[in-house]
C-alpha cells in the first residue's frame, strides 16, 4: 500500500519518543539532538530500527529542530541527509513485515511570529521551506509537521511544505490542558484552517498523556473530514530519585488509544517518554480494531487564530463598516494611512456583536495590495474575529489571504469565467469560504431563475478546481427597490431556491436595497427580516443600526433560536434611546463649560455628545480653540505640576480625541488647520509602542499632523519618509538598552539625508546626556514635554 | 541537576491597587481612575493564563562567576545575590499571549486603558513570581529573586536561561532577537537556595 492508501483506508502506526531516549544515552541538556545523526548514527539507527521492529509504519527522521534558525544551510543539508540515511538504514535492517515509510519530521522554530513575537510570517515560511526542499530531494515518503503550539506558525510550515513538495503532509499540534493551543486556537479552528489548505491528515501530539488528550481527539474527530492522528506523551513527567519517569504504562497507553481507534482515530503513535515497548503494546492491543471510516463533514466554517464560526440555521452578522464606499471619514483615513481609525472600527463592531468583519480598503488613489495586507495583519493583532477579505483585485486578495491567520471568508467570486479563473485557485491554495455573486458576463439576471442557474454553474466550475460546495456561499444581490419594485422579491426568491434546492449557505449585503429612500434603516431591517425568513445564513450589515439589531435579536427569539430569549433581553437594554443631554448635571463652578469639564474629567462619550450639540451653534474651529485646547492646557499644566498623573492625562486626551473625531466628521475633506508634520516611530528592534502612542495622541490633540510609522522601523525607512514629506520634526522612541544603538543610527542617518529635520527622542532608558551623545536635538522626558518642544521648534 | 518542572500555580485573584498605580506612574487614584482600573481588571481576569516552569541546578561561585553546571554567568551582583548557596532555582513565569493582545487592542483605541493594562500585567506577573517564591520558601531557605537585566547581570543570560528551561516548549514563552520576551508580561529569575 502507498502511504496515501494507508492514510485513507487503513490504520497507520507512527513511532514513539526520540528525545527522551537520546537523553538516556547521554544527550546533554542544551545539546542539539539533530547533530547525533552525524556524530552518533549508530544510536539513531538503533532507535529507528527498534520502532520498525515494534510495528511502526512510519519512522520520523531525527530532524525536529533542523532548520535555518539553528544551523547554517550547509550544516542543515548535512544533518538532514544523515537523518534520512539513518532512517533508511533502519528500514533496510528491520525484518518486521508491515509497510514501512520514512517521514521528514518538522518541529516548531521556538520563536513566536509577529505581531506577538518578532519572527515575520514570510521569514518563517522561508525557514521551513529550506528544510522541506532538502528533505524532499532526499526521497522521504511524507512530511510530518508536529508539536506546533501556534496556529500561525503551523500555517507557515504547511504552506512551505505545499509550495516545496508534492509529498503527503500530516500536521499535528500541541494542545494544552485547556484543550487549546498556547496561542488560543481550538481544535475545530485548526481543522478549518488545515483542511482548507489541504493537509492530508491532522491531529495532536505531545504536552499531555493519552487520557488528557482524549477530549481534544474527540473534538478533532467531530470536526475533521481527513484522518485524525494522536501521538500523546507517556503521561506526565515525574521526578523519582533524580530521574524523570512518566506515569502511564505501555498497556494503559495502548488501552486508551484503542478506545479512540474504535471511535475513528486512524493514526497513532507516541511522543515524549514513549519507547518501542509502548508502540509494541499499541500495535498488539489494536491489531483487530478497524476504525470506522473518516466521514466527510459538511460544515461551512471560517476561523480566526482562536475560534471557528460555523454557518447554520441561526444567521451570522458580518460587520460592513470597514469599507470606504460612501464614507468621507473612512476615505480620509485610508489616504492618510490612519490605521488606528480602521482598527477602532473593527473593535467597535466586535463590541456590537458581529461574528465576522468584512475588510474592504479599495480606493483608486492607494496601493490596495499593501493596504489590504496591512489592514488584515493589524486587525488580527487587535481582534480575534474571523475576517472576510473583500477585494476585486486578485493580487491584493492573494497577499492578504496568504498572511491571514486562519480560514478566511473571501469576498468575492462571480459567474464570469475570468473571475472564477482568478479566485478559485486562491481558495484552493489558501483555504477559505468564498462568497459567490450570482452575476456573469451578461450582468445580473432580472429573474430568480436566472440567478439560480448562475449559482449552479459556479458550483460546477468550483468542483473542477476541487473546491467543495460547503466552501461556497451565495450572494443573490440585493438591488435598489426604489428603482425596481420587484427587486427585493427576485433577490429573496433566488435566495430561497439556492438554500433549499442546492443546500448552500447564503449571504446578502442588505443595505443596498434601500438606496435612494428616506429612513433607510427601516427598509433595511424589514428586508433583513424577510431574508432571514427565506434562508439567509449571513448578513453583511451595519451593526451600529439599532433597527438592524432589533430585527436580528427579535428574529432569533421568535424562531426559537434564542433560549429563554436571553440574548434578546440582554440586547434590548441598548435599544433604549440614548439619554439626552438635558439630564446632565449643572456645570460645576470650576469648569468653564460642560465640554471643558468632560475633557478634563476624561469622559469620552460625554465629550463627543457635547461637541455634537455645540456644532449646531458654534463653528468647528471655535470649539477647538475656545473649548478643547483650553481644557487640554488645564490638564497639561496639572501634569507638569504633578497634580495630574499620566493615566488622567491620557483619559483627557482620549476625551479630546473623541471630540476631535466629531469635528473631523463634519470637516473631512475640507481645509485642515495643522501646525505641521510630525513623524513618529519606535526604532528598529523595539516592539514597545505604548510610549510612542501616548506622544502621538497628545501631538494630535495639539494640532500636529502626526505620521505614525509604527514600531520596529528601520532607520532607512524613517529617513526616506522625512525626505519625502520634508518633515520638520521626527520623534523617536526606544524602550530597551539593546535598541538604543538603532536610535543613534537613525539620528545619524537623518542628519545626512534630511539635515534640516530636527529630532526629539524619548523612552524609558534614555537620559538627557545620552540624547546629547547620540546627537539628538531634544530629549523629552514625557509626552507633554515633547509637545512643548515641538511647538517651540516649529515656531522658530 | 534535575529536569524542568512545570508548575500549575496561580496568585490570589484580584490585584494590589497600590502596585498597579505605581506601575502606571501615579501616587493616588480618584474615582474615575479607580473605576478604570476595575474595568480593565474585569476584562483582563479571564484572559490570564498563568504558566511557570523551573529547574533546580547545583551552583558553585568563585571570583564573581556563578557556575550552574550547564552554563556559567559572570556577574558580581548575581554572585552576591546567590552568596552562600550551593544550589539555585531558575524559573520563568508568564501571563500568556492574551494579555499582550488586550494591550495591543487598547493601544489603538485607548492609550489610557493600555497603560492600565500594562500596569495590571506587571502587577500580576510579579504576583505570580511572589506566589512561587513563597511556595519554595516553605520547603527550604531561599534568597530574594534576581532577574537578567538587574545590576550587572546582562540580558544575554536570557539565552542560557531559555536553553536550560526550554521555555518555548513548556510554557510557550519565547525570546526575541533583541532579547525581549514574547509574551511580554513574563519574568525569568534566579533564586538562591541555602
Amino acid at each position: 500500500m502507498t502511504i496515501l492508501e494507508h492514510l485513507n483506508g487503513d490504520k497507520l502506526y507512527l513511532d514513539g519518543g526520540m528525545g527522551t531516549l537520546l537523553q538516556a544515552q547521554g544527550l546533554k541538556s542544551g545539546e542539539h539532538p539533530e547533530l547525533w545523526n552525524i556524530s552518533r548514527p549508530d544510536v539513531i539507527r538503533e532507535i529507528h530500527k527498534a520502532y520498525y521492529d515494534a510495528g511502526s509504519n512510519v519512522v520520523c527522521t531525527n530532524t525536529f529542530g533542523a532548520n535555518l534558525l539553528k544551523f547554517s544551510e550547509e550544516k542543515l543539508y548535512e544533518i538532514i541527509a544523515a537523518a534520512v540515511e539513518n532512517a533508511s538504514a533502519a528500514r533496510t535492517a528491520s525484518t518486521a513485515p508491515q509497510d514501512k515509510f520514512i517521514a521528514l519530521d518538522i518541529g516548531p522554530t521556538g520563536k513566536l511570529l509577529k505581531p506577538l513575537g518578532d519572527l515575520d510570517f514570510e521569514d518563517a515560511v522561508k525557514v521551513f521551506a529550506k528544510t522541506v526542499q532538502i528533505g524532499a530531494s532526499l526521497g522521504v515518503d511524507l512530511i510530518i509537521i508536529e508539536t506546533m503550539n501556534d496556529c500561525y506558525e503551523t500555517k507557515a510550515a504547511l504552506l512551505a511544505a505545499k509550495e516545496n513538495s508534492r509529498l503527503p503532509v500530516i500536521v499535528s499540534n500541541a494542545y494544552g490542558e485547556n484543550g487549546c493551543l498556547m496561542t488560543g486556537a481550538s481544535p475545530a479552528a485548526m481543522v478549518a484552517m488545515l483542511e482548507g489548505m489541504g493537509a492530508d491528515a491532522l491531529g495532536a501530539n505531545c504536552s499531555l498523556g493519552p487520557a488528557q488528550l482524549t477530549g481534544v481527539a474527540e473534538e478533532l474527530l467531530t470536526a475533521a473530514s481527513v484522518p485524525v492522528l494522536l501521538k500523546p506523551n507517556a503521561g506526565l513527567p515525574k521526578e523519582v530519585d533524580g530521574k524523570t519517569v512518566f506515569d502511564v504504562s505501555p498497556d494503559e497507553f495502548a488501552e486508551c488509544l484503542a478506545g479512540l481507534m474504535e471511535k475513528g482515530l486512524r493514526i497513532a503513535g507516541g511522543c515524549c517518554g514513549t519507547t518501542p515497548e509502548y508502540i509494541k503494546a499499541l500495535c498488539t492491543r489494536t491489531a483487530d480494531i478497524t476504525p470506522p471510516p473518516a466521514v466527510k463533514k459538511e460544515f461551512t466554517v471560517v476561523s480566526s487564530y482562536t475560534h471557528e464560526v460555523v454557518f447554520g440555521d441561526k444567521p451570522l452578522l458580518i460587520g460592513e463598516r470597514i469599507n470606504p464606499t460612501g464614507k468621507k471619514r473612512f476615505k480620509q483615513a485610508l489616504k492618510e494611512k490612519d490605521m488606528d481609525y480602521i482598527l477602532s472600527e473593527g473593535i467597535t463592531q466586535q463590541e456590537k456583536g458581529v461574528h465576522i468583519l468584512d475588510v474592504n480598503v479599495g480606493l483608486p488613489e492607494i496601493d490596495e495590495k499593501e493596504m489590504l495586507c496591512a489592514a488584515v495583519c493589524e486587525l488580527q493583532a487587535v481582534t480575534d474575529l474571523p475576517l472576510q477579505i473583500d477585494s476585486a483585485d486578485p493580487v491584493a486578495m492573494e497577499s492578504a489571504l496568504r498572511r491571514y491567520n486562519g480560514k478566511a471568508m473571501i469576498n468575492s467570486v462571480n459567474g464570469k469565467a475570468e473571475s472564477m479563473a482568478a479566485v478559485f485557485p486562491l481558495v484552493k491554495k489558501y483555504g477559505g469560504v468564498v462568497t459567490a455573486l450570482t452575476l456573469d458576463e451578461d450582468g445580473i439576471p432580472s429573474t430568480a431563475e436566472g440567478r439560480f442557474e448562475i449559482a449552479k454553474r459556479i458550483l460546477h466550475t468550483a468542483a473542477e478546481y476541487g473546491i467543495d460546495k460547503k466552501d461556497i456561499v451565495f450572494d443573490t444581490l440585493a438591488m435598489t427597490v426604489s428603482a425596481d419594485n420587484k427587486a427585493a422579491t427576485v433577490t429573496l426568491g433566488a435566495l430561497k431556491r439556492i438554500r433549499e434546492e442546492l443546500g448552500c449557505h447564503t449571504v446578502l449585503g442588505v443595505s443596498n436595497v434601500s438606496f435612494g429612500l428616506p429612513n433607510r434603516d427601516a427598509v433595511n431591517s424589514v428586508f433583513f427580516t424577510l431574508a432571514m425568513e427565506n434562508g439567509l445564513s449571513a448578513a453583511i450589515m451595519n451593526p451600529y443600526s439599532a433597527d438592524m439589531q432589533k430585527a436580528y435579536y427579535c428574529f432569533n427569539a421568535l424562531k426559537g433560536m434564542d433560549e429563554n430569549c436571553g440574548a434578546y433581553i440582554e440586547a434590548a437594554e441598548s435599544f433604549a434611546t440614548a439619554v439626552t443631554a438635558a439630564t446632565a448635571p449643572k456645570t460645576e463652578a470650576v469648569y468653564a463649560s460642560d465640554l471643558q469639564r468632560a475633557v478634563i474629567k476624561g469622559l469620552k462619550d460625554k465629550a463627543a455628545e457635547l461637541t455634537k450639540a455645540l456644532l449646531e451653534t458654534t463653528a468647528p474651529l471655535d470649539i477647538v480653540n475656545g473649548e478643547i485646547i483650553p481644557a487640554l492646557n488645564t490638564v497639561g499644566e496639572g501634569f507638569e505640576k504633578k497634580t495630574v498623573y499620566l493615566p488622567q492625562l491620557l483619559m483627557s486626551a482620549e476625551a479630546a480625541k473623541a471630540a476631535f473625531e466629531v469635528i473631523k466628521g463634519v470637516m473631512a475633506g475640507g481645509e485642515k488647520a495643522t501646525k505641521g508634520v510630525f513623524i513618529i516611530a519606535t526604532v528598529r528592534g523595539d516592539i514597545h509602542d505604548i510610549g510612542k502612542n501616548i506622544v502621538k495622541l497628545l501631538l494630535e490633540n495639539y494640532g500636529f499632523d502626526v505620521v505614525d510609522m509604527g514600531k520596529d522601523v528601520p532607520p532607512e525607512a524613517i529617513a526616506e519618509k522625512a525626505v519625502e514629506l520634508n518633515a520638520p520634526i521626527v520623534g523617536l522612541s526606544a524602550l530597551m538598552t539593546t535598541t538604543v544603538p538603532a536610535m543613534e543610527e537613525t539620528v545619524a542617518l537623518l542628519k545626512v539625508k534630511a539635515p534640516l529635520c530636527k529630532t526629539i527622542v524619548g523612552g524609558a532608558v534614555l537620559t538627557k546626556e545620552y540624547a546629547n551623545k547620540i546627537g539628538a536635538d531634544k530629549y523629552a522626558k514625557d509626552a507633554m514635554e515633547a509637545v512643548r518642544f515641538a511647538e517651540e521648534l516649529l515656531k522658530a | 541537576m534535575s529536569a524542568v518542572q512545570v508548575l500549575n500555580i496561580k496568585p490570589e485573584a484580584g490585584y494590589c491597587q497600590k502596585e498597579v498605580l505605581r506601575y502606571a506612574g501615579c501616587k493616588d487614584a480618584e474615582g474615575e481612575l479607580c473605576s478604570l482600573i476595575k474595568d480593565c481588571y474585569r476584562e483582563l481576569e479571564g484572559k490570564l493564563t498563568y504558566r511557570l516552569c523551573y529547574r533546580k541546578l547545583e551552583l558553585k561561585i568563585r571570583d564573581g562567576v556563578c557556575d550552574f553546571g550547564l552554563f556559567e554567568v559572570r556577574s558580581q551582583n548575581l554572585a552576591k545575590a546567590l552568596e552562600g548557596c550551593e544550589s539555585a532555582i531558575i524559573f520563568a513565569a508568564t501571563l500568556g499571549v492574551d494579555t499582550d493582545r488586550l494591550i495591543a487592542k487598547y493601544n489603538c483605541i485607548s492609550p489610557a486603558k493600555a497603560l492600565i493594562m500594562q500596569a495590571l500585567g506587571a502587577e500580576r506577573v510579579e504576583a505570580l513570581c511572589d506566589c512561587f517564591c513563597q511556595k519554595i520558601a516553605e520547603e527550604q531557605g531561599t534568597k530574594p529573586r534576581f532577574s537578567p537585566g538587574y545590576g550587572d547581570l546582562p540580558l544575554e543570560v536570557q539565552r542560557d536561561v531559555f536553553a536550560v528551561l526550554e521555555c518555548e516548549k513548556h510554557i510557550g514563552l519565547t525570546l526575541n532577537d533583541s532579547l525581549l520576551m514574547s509574551p511580554s508580561k513574563s519574568v525569568t529569575a534566579f533564586v538562591g537556595i541555602y
